[in-house]
C-alpha cells in the first residue's frame, strides 16, 4: 500500500520537481511517541521507535519476550511493561493483514522496509556511516525521534 | 568579607556534594550486609574482583553480550555503546559522578545485564565489587 502510494506520487510529482516535497511528506512520516515512559525505556538502549512500525500483535509479542529482546534482557516490573504494551497496542499500525502466528518482530524485515533501503545508495550510505545494520534510523534520519523519517 | 562569602558558599555547597554520592554509600552498605550473610568468609569488596569480572569473557550468558566491554567498551573511562548505536557514558565514577546514585535503575540495569552476560543474577559479592572496582576508576 504504502510502497504503490509512493509510486503513484513519484509519477505525479514529476513535473512538478519544485513543489512534491509537501506531497511526500506525509507519506514517510508516522505520529511521534508522546509516553514519557516508551520514551524513556524503550529509548535507554535504541531510538524509541514509533508504534505505527508493527501491528499491535507483534508489540504484544515481544512485550511478552523482554527477558530475551534480540539476544538481550531487557525486562521491566510489571506496572511499566503494562504501561508500554498497552500505549504500543493502542497507538500500532492498522489495516494490515497480519499472520497471527508469526506476527512480524523487526521492522527492518518488513517488505517495505526492505524495498525503501536496498537500494545502492542507502547501502553506500550504511557503509559510509560504519554502521552494521539499520537499527539506528537517526544515524541517517535526523527527525527520526519524531516520527520524520522523509529525509532520504 | 570576601573570604566570609567563599567560606559560606562552600558551606552551603557541601552538602550537595555529599548528597550526590550519598545513595551510593547507601546501596554499597546494604550490599555489604547480604554479602556476608552471603558468604561467611567475606571480609570486604575487592577491585581487583570487580576488575575481572569487568572483563571477563562469559559463555553462560547470551551469545550476543559475551561481557561488560561488549556495550561499554573495553575501558570504564571510555565511553560506550549499545547495540542499536545508543552512546552509553563511562562507567567510572569520576567520569560520571552519577553513576550507582539511583537504586532502581542500578537494580534494573544488573538484573538485566547479569542475565544478557552471565546468563544469571550477579550477587551481593559480585555487584560490590563492581561498583567498588568502577568507584576506584
Amino acid at each position: 500500500m504504502k510502497i504503490k502510494n509512493k509510486l503513484i506520487i513519484t509519477i505525479f510529482s514529476l513535473p512538478l520537481i519544485a513543489t512534491p516535497l509537501a506531497l511526500t511528506a506525509s507519506d514517510d512520516n508516522v505520529p511521534p511517541i508522546k509516553n514519557k515512559l516508551v520514551l524513556e525505556e524503550c529509548g535507554a538502549c535504541h531510538l524509541a521507535f514509533q508504534p505505527a512500525f508493527l501491528p499491535a500483535i507483534s508489540w504484544e509479542k515481544m512485550m511478552n519476550e523482554l527477558e530475551n529482546h534480540f539476544g538481550e534482557d531487557a525486562s521491566l516490573d510489571k506496572e511499566m511493561t503494562r504501561e508500554i504494551t498497552n500505549y504500543m497496542m493502542a497507538n500500532a499500525q492498522k489495516n494490515k493483514i497480519v499472520n497471527f502466528d508469526n506476527p512480524p518482530l523487526r521492522i527492518t524485515e518488513l517488505r517495505w522496509f526492505k524495498h525503501e533501503h536496498g537500494e545502492r545508495e542507502a547501502k553506500n550510505m550504511l557503509n559510509k556511516k560504519k554502521l552494521n545494520s539499520y537499527v539506528d534510523c537517526a544515524a541517517c534520519h535526523k527527525g527520526a525521534d519524531k516520527g520524520y523519517y522523509d529525509d532520504d | 568579607m570576601r573570604n566570609i562569602i567563599i567560606i559560606l558558599i562552600f558551606l552551603l555547597l557541601f552538602p550537595l556534594t555529599a548528597s550526590i554520592s550519598a545513595p551510593r554509600d547507601d546501596y554499597l552498605g546494604q550490599l555489604e550486609k547480604m554479602a556476608k550473610q552471603f558468604d561467611d568468609s567475606f571480609s570486604g569488596f575487592s577491585v581487583e574482583r570487580g576488575k575481572e569480572l569487568y572483563f571477563r569473557k562469559s559463555t553462560t550468558g547470551k551469545a550476543e553480550t559475551p561481557s561488560c566491554t561488549t556495550c561499554h567498551s573495553d575501558s570504564p573511562l571510555k565511553a560506550g555503546q549499545t547495540r542499536a548505536g545508543k552512546p552509553i557514558d563511562p562507567m567510572a565514577v569520576s567520569k560520571t559522578p552519577s553513576r550507582f546514585t539511583d537504586i532502581e535503575k542500578i537494580e534494573k540495569w544488573f538484573r538485566r545485564n547479569c542475565k544478557s552476560v552471565l546468563g544469571r543474577e550477579c550477587t551481593p559479592i559480585e555487584k560490590g565489587d563492581f561498583i567498588t572496582f568502577l568507584m576506584s576508576q
